[in-house]
């Protein structure tokens, strides 16, 4: 209800500051409010030089904090009150293109062409929402680490297998030197689950749900692989590889730093602190292939149009002003967030041949695989979080999974299969 | 009496009118909107049209089934035990997958089992994670209202002296009670971390080395009874000063007389202050059942309701089900169930403490 009212003090604030302007409004809700890095800042000069680029727009932004953000949109929504143009998490998109929420971003598609996979929101064949980077994740370690106990520096092409992974982790473990070889960042509760963990759960062959029809989770999140995704997951908390879902979140933060963690399972965004403790040392090295190939998961925030405006052209003026390389290589230098173009990385400080973050770029290129495209994606990720805490914890790997596949299936049956 | 209300005076119900209508509009609206709702498919947000489905979102959470599970056996009939000596029974999702023998089995999952013979009588439940989040609610109802109250007794007896400095320990024991609870969870997360935590080094220190650390949000055996203690104390201070307020009521001439009467400490307490209290210990356990009934808070931001469902509670799962699954419906029909749950308890509480004349 607080949401609703603010929402709508917020548009009535908006609607009487353009009626004193010439140029025709337009509303942007930001989800960063106070964000630790540059990208609120970069985000309001954005507005900024665009709306000085011409004359018929001005870009008004509105900025939430990430947690409240889709709650105030989903209120909005229902009042009616949805701003002009929308700040959305990848993943999300097709549960507001289905919810109406979002209309197609209807620009010309070879404005695209050279983009990563990841930053396109694709929902029934259309375009909904565009970002201006990705993120990526990595087994964040130290050289020096993996040659003290005699593991292979994988790459992109020869990453490791699982009985090689499993064999670091062992050796790692045995010798008593860090407090876990790994640290999953099991002190991220929320999306950081899905996002960082269903790839291992499809490098195994299995996946949150049935790609082909999005119906039924079946036989694909309790299927063999993933009963043997499930063992696995158990097996690294059982043998003491990997701190606990109760791990403390300020060890999430230093724990690789301060060497309490031999290897960390992170994203690009934490990768420069790494560099700067431990320079050429540092190490961001490639998800493993557990036997269906290595993958890693994509999509960041992205911009789209609210389904509700009046103005869609001006809406289109703007997410096409921000689709320039300048912007993508400005944000990855602000944030160190991935460009979306490889010639926006070719421009930027840590991501251009031979810079520290480089590798993530391949990363990006060649193992992403965005998130399940469905509306019922958002309730799907809520399960498969509590699956793997509860897995993690020692439950029964095939009940749970059993459980969590009933869950999913009951939740599509009751959307009427999202549309699909 | 209905003639009385309307004949009162109109600047009566034009001041009542305010509160009134908030309580309606936040309370007693979204209540009936809930019972409606729960008897429907209402999602969060979606593009499809609401229908009704009559019991369908209770029969949901609260079906139960009983099976008994036989052993497997050999061709010979005899039962096959694992290298421990265990009794190997068939997977229970054998039955409850897909077979079409057992319909009634159908999506259920293992609440709790015993052992009969050589069966194992299993409790099947439609949705374990209510059946826990209810028996888990129920045992921190259970524990808390007794304990709190107790303490808070204990504290208000203590504080109700005439010393000097006496004001600065009443301020110390009600300052977690005005810190926001989600600061306190914030701070006690703190407190219980696993390894170098300040309560395990705490306990270590005094036991010089002896105490293993644990891991106490972390472990199904402590976490419940952690979220306790801590929710104890945030609130302890509150119920103090109520049982505080209760014992200045209480006629000093009642001691004096005692006193003269050669009564001691224990039994001026048991005949002068504790019957002098009755009211306000009836006030006091109706609101801490209520408010620990209303669990949500340090579960939201200490464990989320893991590990393995030890802490989940009532209030968190329709939060987390209404909003976090999108499922209104869902969550709506846990409230009912809540609210159904609080007011027999309520109405039982009232009965056993009625007057007896």
């Amino acid at each position: 209800m607080k949401l609703t009212l603010s929402a709508t003090a917020l548009a009535t604030a908006s609607a009487l500051a353009g009626a004193a302007s010439a140029q025709t409004e337009l509303s942007l809700w930001y989800h960063g409010a106070g964000s630790a890095n540059a990208e609120e800042a970069l985000v309001n000069q954005l507005v900024e030089e665009f709306n000085a680029s011409q004359s018929d727009w001005t870009v008004v932004i509105e900025t939430f904090p990430q947690l409240a953000y889709n709650d105030a949109v989903g209120a909005a929504a229902l009042a009616g009150e949805l701003p002009d143009i929308l700040d959305v998490d990848g993943p999300v998109m097709p549960n507001w293109a289905w919810a109406g929420y979002m209309q197609p971003l209807g620009i010309d598609e070879a404005k695209l062409e050279g983009f990563l996979p990841g930053p396109i929101g694709r929902w029934q064949d259309e375009v909904y929402s565009v970002g201006l980077w990705d993120a990526a994740v990595a087994v964040t370690t130290r050289r020096s680490i993996l040659e003290q106990y005699g593991i292979r520096v994988p790459t992109l092409d020869e990453p490791w297998s699982l009985e090689e992974f499993n064999g670091a982790l062992a050796a790692i473990a045995a010798s008593g030197d860090f407090e876990y070889p790994l640290d999953l960042g099991m002190a991220w509760t929320g999306e950081w689950y899905p996002y960082a963990f269903s790839p291992f759960l499809q490098s195994f062959g299995g996946d949150i749900i049935d790609r082909e029809t999005y119906q039924t989770a079946e036989g694909v999140l309790n299927g063999d692989e993933a009963l043997a995704f499930g063992e696995w997951w158990q097996s690294l908390f059982e043998n003491g590889y990997v701190p606990g879902t109760s791990q403390d979140a300020a060890d999430r933060e230093t724990g690789l730093l301060d060497g309490k963690y031999a290897m960390s399972w992170n994203g690009n965004w934490a990768a420069l602190p790494v560099v700067e403790a431990f320079g050429d040392d540092a190490l961001f090295l490639p998800a493993p292939d557990f036997g269906s190939g290595p993958t890693i998961g994509a999509a960041s925030w992205q911009f789209g149009v609210s389904a509700t405006t009046e103005h869609p052209e001006g809406a289109r003026a703007f997410i096409e002003f921000a689709l320039q390389d300048r912007w993508f290589s400005a944000f990855s230098d602000g944030t160190g967030l991935i460009p979306v173009t490889a010639s926006a990385a070719a421009e930027t400080a840590n991501y251009a041949p031979g810079g520290p973050l480089e590798a993530f770029y391949g990363l990006s290129e060649a193992q992403a695989l965005v998130r399940p495209v469905t509306p019922g994606y958002i309730v799907q990720a809520k399960v498969f979080e509590k699956a793997l805490s509860d897995i993690a914890n020692g439950a029964d790997v095939a009940d749970t999974l059993d459980a969590a596949v009933d869950e999913i299936n009951e939740d599509i049956e009751r959307n009427a299969g999202y549309g699909h | 009496m209905a003639s009385k209300l309307t004949r009162s005076n109109r600047a009566g119900w034009l001041m009542a009118f305010p509160g009134v209508a908030l309580i309606a509009t936040f309370i007693i609206l979204p209540f009936f909107l809930a019972f409606a709702f729960s008897l429907t498919n209402q999602r969060l947000a979606s593009p499809n049209p609401t229908e009704y489905v009559g019991f369908e979102n209770y029969r949901d959470l609260l079906g139960l089934s009983v099976f008994t599970l036989e052993p497997e056996r050999d061709e010979g009939g005899a039962v096959i035990r694992d290298e421990d000596g265990a009794i190997e029974y068939p997977r229970l999702r054998s039955f409850t997958r897909n077979n079409p023998d057992f319909p009634n089995l159908q999506g259920k999952r293992e609440w709790f089992s015993w052992q009969s013979g050589e069966n194992r009588t299993v409790v099947l439940a439609s949705d374990v994670v209510f059946m826990k989040a209810l028996v888990n609610t129920i045992t921190f109802v259970l524990v808390v209202a007794p304990v709190q109250a107790g303490l808070a007794l204990c504290l208000a007896l203590l504080i109700n002296q005439k010393l000097r400095g006496i004001s600065l320990f009443r301020a110390i024991y009600f300052m977690p009670v005005v810190v926001s609870i989600v600061v306190v969870s914030l701070l006690w997360q703190f407190i219980y971390s696993p390894g170098d935590g300040l309560l395990n080094n705490i306990l270590s220190g005094l036991t010089f080395g002896l105490f293993e650390p644990r891991d106490w949000l972390g472990d199904t055996s402590t976490a419940l009874g952690s979220i306790m203690a801590m929710s104890i104390w945030q609130g302890v201070g509150f119920h103090m000063v109520i049982w505080l307020a209760g014992l200045q009521t209480i006629s000093p001439t009642l001691y004096e007389a005692a006193e003269i009467e050669g009564s001691s400490k224990w039994q001026s307490f048991r005949y002068v202050t504790w019957p002098g209290l009755r009211n306000t210990a009836v006030l006091i356990l109706i609101v801490i059942t209520m408010q620990a009934f209303a669990l949500f808070a340090q579960i939201d931001v200490m464990t989320n309701g893991g590990p393995l469902d030890s802490t989940q509670v009532l209030v968190f799962q329709a939060v987390e089900r209404g909003y976090g699954r999108q499922d209104i419906s869902g969550g709506s029909t846990i409230s009912v169930l809540l609210f159904l749950i609080v007011l027999c308890i309520s109405l039982i509480q009232r009965w056993l403490t009625r007057e007896r004349n």
